[in-house]
């Protein structure tokens, strides 16, 4: 339970901690972007050159990427053997309904990098950016949607508690988990259905707790007066620095790479 | 007497190999006589609460062994189900651990886990519930609907029922009011004398460990750092408040009046010996009427 790496956050004064989080989000979105728009191989090096230099310059131990990267593995194996295998043209290696081509085998490779560089990118923005500052900044950056009437500052106050209770419930689930283990509940063995319903000591005892955690916070929020998102200010303030400029425009660059890649050379999708 | 637990250079540590590497046992050795009552005492954060979680396995230990009855408890990992009925745990806010439709089903939730039922199960929830002071007519309602020190009863009762022979009870009388804390470790105390089961009590109040323990493990930075009989390590006050720990009250002014020139014992722990130190002298010198 606690060996999670994904979406956990390293406190850090590197450069990427420092980056605007609306920044880091806008520029994770133009990411996302960009590296499924890489159809060759000079374009597909310049967006994981780019993924890796936001790795080194995140300051966070390579160790924790690649706990990041294992959750997912099963997932990259699979996708890129159904790849590999359903790739059109000329086969160069044929055995019952398994057959190879080149096109497969660039199909494979793309989708690897591409699934690698995303988790990568994202942990790389989680393991960076706090909780706070994710919501901090998701509202800032939606809220020319209030004029239609969206609720932005709610729905990013229920996400910044959700994340608030996460470490908590899952300590909580620990401690249960132990306390029902002290007095014999078996979770490790049985079929499915056995195993299910030695989930029934753990869930109640962990909903009625999350349920008397959440009264308590609505008492304390009551209690401290607050009335929703109207008329108020921030006790830390975001601001855009030369930082951020510097990085929107290395962006703008790989964009533009990307770009003249894919125009100048033959894709190979 | 024989022993029911062997410690033999126990070690643990917490996030080997993170930068949150941290070492919360180190070396302990020690053995437990069947049917002693043992107090643990430390600062938070001394390990004695994963001291505790090593002894029924839930923790497997980094280095060293538990012996239980003379086998290494972790000979054969599969069967450490087993080890958790002899070795009953009971956790800091057992309360959080209730579940069952009724109290009585909750309380028999472990020992069906080892494996009674009818009436030998029967008898055991019962036993447990009177142990523990829960009157009968609570054991049919919902376990969410008792106050709670009755929750806190019903909890402990759970782990009493499966009938341990090594009882582990952590902190069991944090933050009840001092009426239920009194009650609650009179129970303990009666289960203790009538069972003849060994009985580990955490506790951070000296007062409670100085009344029932015989003899008293001191924790410090994972580390054990005494594990004497209880008048033995409440007589080294100055060592203990190294260790960020204290006296009984009632000890330390009784050594104060000790300095004084007042003709009383050395080592009195309770208020109730002090009573009877005290009266004697008062008469001689004639100031009771």
């Amino acid at each position: 339970m606690r060996d999670v790496a994904f979406g956990q956050y390293f406190p850090g004064s590197s450069l990427v901690h420092r980056l605007d989080p609306r920044a880091k989000i806008l520029m994770f979105i133009a990411y996302i972007v960009i590296i499924f728009c890489t159809f060759n191989y000079a374009a597909l090096g310049i967006t994981t050159a780019f993924t890796a230099l936001f790795l080194i310059l995140s300051g966070i131990s390579p160790k924790f990427y690649f706990k990041s990267l294992k959750v997912i593995i099963f997932i990259v194996i699979f996708t890129s053997l159904l790849n590999l295998f359903y790739g059109s043209g000329a086969p160069i290696w044929q055995w019952w309904i398994f057959r190879i081509t080149p096109n497969g085998i660039h199909r494979a490779v793309f989708v690897t990098v591409r699934i690698i560089c995303l988790i990568l990118a994202s942990s790389c923005l989680t393991f960076t950016t706090s909780p706070t500052e994710l919501t901090d900044a998701i509202e800032r950056l939606m809220k020319p949607l209030k004029a239609v009437r969206f609720p932005v500052h709610e729905i990013a106050m229920m996400m910044s508690l959700a994340l608030r209770f996460v470490p908590t419930l899952l300590e909580e689930t620990d401690k249960i988990m132990q306390a029902q283990k002290a007095r014999g509940a078996d979770m490790e063995s049985g079929n499915l259905f056995k195993r299910v319903k030695a989930l029934i000591p753990i869930l109640i005892p962990l909903f009625v707790s999350a349920f008397r955690r959440a009264y308590d916070v609505a008492t304390a929020m009551e209690c401290r007066c607050y009335r929703g998102g109207a008329g108020r200010t921030r006790m830390k303030q975001i601001h855009l620095a030369a930082r951020d400029v510097i990085a929107f425009v290395t962006l703008a660059l790989v964009i533009g790479g990307v770009i003249v890649c894919n125009s100048l050379m033959s894709g190979v999708l | 007497m024989n022993c029911v637990l062997e410690l033999k250079n126990l070690g643990f540590v917490y996030g080997k190999g993170t930068p949150f590497e941290k070492r919360a046992v180190d070396n302990v050795s020690l053995t437990i006589k069947r049917g002693e009552f043992i107090g643990v005492i430390g600062h938070t954060g001394s390990g004695k609460s994963t001291l505790m979680q090593m002894l029924n396995g839930l923790m497997r230990p980094g280095e060293g062994q538990v012996l239980l009855d003379g086998r290494d408890i972790w000979e054969q990992p599969k069967k450490i189900r087993e080890v958790r009925f002899k070795v009953g745990m009971v956790f800091q806010y057992p309360e959080y651990q209730l579940f069952e439709e009724t109290v009585y089903r909750d309380i028999a939730f472990g020992a069906k886990n080892k494996g009674l039922e009818g009436d030998a199960l029967d008898k055991a929830v019962r036993d447990a519930a009177d142990f523990t002071g829960l009157k009968p007519a609570l054991l049919d309602k919902s376990p969410f609907d008792l106050s709670g020190g009755e929750k806190r009863r019903a909890a402990i009762a759970g782990v009493i029922a499966m009938n341990p022979e090594v009882l582990v009870l952590d902190e069991p009388t944090a933050g009840l009011d001092p009426m239920g804390r009194e009650v609650l470790l009179s129970q303990i105390t009666r289960y203790h004398k009538e069972c003849h089961n060994t009985v580990l009590l955490v506790s951070h109040s000296m007062e409670d460990i100085a009344r029932v323990a015989d003899r008293i493990i001191v924790m410090n930075k994972g580390k054990l750092a005494m594990f004497e009989p209880t008048k033995e390590v409440f007589r080294r006050g100055d060592e203990l408040s190294r260790y960020g720990l204290k006296v009984p009250q009632i000890t330390n002014i009784m050594q104060a009046l000790r300095r004084r020139g007042f003709d009383v014992p050395e080592g009195v722990l309770t208020v109730d010996e002090a009573f009877d130190a005290l009266l004697p002298l008062l008469q001689k010198e004639g100031k009771l009427w």
